[in-house]
């Protein structure tokens, strides 16, 4: 209890300093309200990357200025000149490198989401026809970015959370209040996902990481669907993280069954054995991460795009449509969309974790089970092993 | 291809995957570890309470069957004492009509033979009495008939025809 309050003293006074800073940010930008195809567009892109400040909504004011509300977020980065820290807050919103920051003898611009040291002796940045700066190079960028405030929240919700139904089991062994809602989901991702498909006799140790990648995805997916627009699991550094994550565990408890089938698959001719070899280690270091990161980054961003092209409609189609048809019409479909999302949001972690168990399963699965073997002695394959080939 | 490859961003990366770690871990140590064991406990203790139902369930059928086995022991004994009762008790009767029936011989033997010899008793002495008042009637009569010389004379006569006859 004594850490709970403390956790929430904290998240108290972290809102707080954030909604004192909003205030002191209320900037002014040349750009208008989005409102033609170009803009709807760019803006969609815009939404999907990363952003360094906490962007809550903008509005034009009586004289025609367009003000921002929203608080800024520290940026760090990893410069050719050390470590160089400010609040995103000194880019005035300036997102097409107009803004030069100086840190540490070294000049910053924010250019599409991304932050770019300029080269020794530049002064502004110079593009080329693609607007790709041409006198400016990437940093290493550790700031905390939106995505980040997203992931230190879910952890920090996860934990109160989860801590909290732990010490309710300390005093009964029936959860209450929150706490039933959260058991059953618990049980769920223990029975119906890590048993299944690790099998009773591993399956204890992987449930930790299981049931944290699943509440750290469903979370962060359902937090995409709010008006603060978090899109942390459509960043591809986000979501390859995470497949490297399951990477990582099922390639580290593979056993000798696991090595063996990759390496030297039993029961094929011996001249297939190096071609199949060379298949299944593509399969179990690339194409598995792969295809988990890119199902979860795919399926986020493709929400993300599509409800915002349908709240879009409201300006794309307000001339043939007319104001009330655009909105109406608009209003339903993202209405409609939305609950798919929060359908998605869910089916996504359920997949992501699935499959991650799945991957653990086929890596430390015993094959106890003995070949059999058919009339002219060739193993016979079984369910099973169909099964793992074809996943 | 190229456009993901320029969205990825190491620094996310790498903060990201510090971040997963220390919330792993802090998972594992303050929500999951905990819970799980105590889900397991649940589990197992439901586990055991079932089994030991049960059990007991099993126990009480035995210990039915076993009352009804014992009540069936003791009907049938209580039948066979009953039977042997009763044989017992036609055998103490028929057994005493036997004696009675001996006895009753043996008494009515002994009672004949009782009449039997009282009865030649009575008859010797009958015998005895008929000897003597015939004795004593001879003694009359033949005081009688030799009163007179001539009867005795007559008495010797006859005899002695009678003698020659033989």
């Amino acid at each position: 209890m004594q850490v709970s309050n403390t956790f929430k003293t904290l998240l108290q006074l972290l809102i707080l300093c954030f909604s004192m800073q909003s205030f002191a940010f209320s900037d002014t930008e040349q750009e208008g309200a989005v409102s033609t195809k170009e803009q709807v567009d760019e803006y969609i892109l815009h939404h999907l990357k990363d952003s360094h400040d906490f962007h809550l909504f903008s509005y034009s004011n009586d004289a025609g200025e367009r003000k921002h509300v929203g608080f800024p977020l520290p940026v760090i980065l990893w410069s050719n000149n050390g470590l160089a820290t400010f609040m995103s807050s000194e880019f005035h919103h300036d997102d097409n490198g107009q803004v030069i920051v100086e840190r540490n003898g070294s000049k910053f611009v924010k250019l599409h989401s991304k932050i770019y040291e300029l080269d020794n002796g530049a002064s502004s940045v110079s593009f080329d026809e693609e607007h790709h700066a041409t006198n400016a190079h990437k940093v290493l960028d550790f700031s905390i970015t939106k995505s980040v405030v997203g992931v230190l929240l879910v952890g920090l919700l996860m934990l109160l959370a989860f801590s909290s139904l732990a010490k309710q089991y300390a005093k009964k062994s029936i959860p209450t209040g929150f706490g039933r809602v959260l058991e059953p989901l618990v049980l769920y991702v223990r029975d119906e996902i890590a048993r299944p498909n690790i099998g009773e006799k591993h399956y204890r140790k992987f449930t930790g990481y299981l049931l944290t990648v699943f509440f750290f995805i469903w979370i962060l997916n359902l937090m995409g669907l709010t008006p603060f627009g978090f899109n942390v699991t459509g960043q591809i550094a986000v979501t390859a993280c995470l497949a490297i994550f399951t990477l990582v565990i099922y390639t580290v408890s593979g056993n000798r069954d696991y090595w063996m089938h990759i390496l030297w698959m039993p029961g094929v001719p011996v001249f297939v054995k190096p071609i199949l070899a060379i298949i299944e280690l593509a399969g179990a270091f690339i194409i598995k991460p792969f295809s988990l990161l890119v199902r979860l980054f795919a399926n986020i961003s493709a929400g993300h795009i599509v409800v915002m092209s349908l709240i879009a409609i409201m300006f794309t189609l307000k001339e043939s449509l007319g104001v009330a048809g655009a909105t109406g019409l608009s209003l339903v479909l993202s209405f409609f969309i939305t609950l798919i999302e929060v359908l998605v949001a869910f089916l996504q972690a359920y997949i992501f974790t699935a499959l991650s168990a799945l991957f653990i399963g086929m890596a430390v699965a015993e094959h106890d089970h003995d070949h059999g073997h058919d009339s002219h002695g060739n193993e016979v394959v079984d369910a099973e092993d169909v099964r793992g080939d074809f996943i | 291809m190229e456009v993901l490859l320029n969205d990825f961003s190491p620094g996310l990366f790498v903060v990201q995957t510090i971040l997963l770690l220390g919330l792993i871990f802090l998972m594992v140590k303050f929500a999951w570890k905990p819970i799980l064991n105590s889900l397991n406990e649940r589990e197992s203790g439901i586990q055991e309470a079932l089994a030991a139902a049960e059990k007991a369930k099993a126990d009480m059928q035995n210990l039915q069957a076993d009352n009804e086995k014992m009540l069936q022991e003791a009907r049938s004994e209580r039948e066979a004492m009953l039977k042997e009762a009763r044989e017992i008790k036609e055998k103490m009767i028929s057994d005493s009509k036997e004696q009675a029936k001996i006895e009753g011989d043996k008494m009515l033997k002994q009672a004949q033979a009782a009449i039997e010899s009282e009865k030649k008793a009575a008859v010797a002495d009958i015998k005895n009495q008929v000897a003597e008042l015939s004795v004593a009637i001879a003694e009359k009569v033949i005081k009688e008939e030799l009163s007179s010389n001539e009867k005795q004379l007559k008495l010797v006569d006859t005899m002695l025809s009678d003698i020659k006859l033989n």
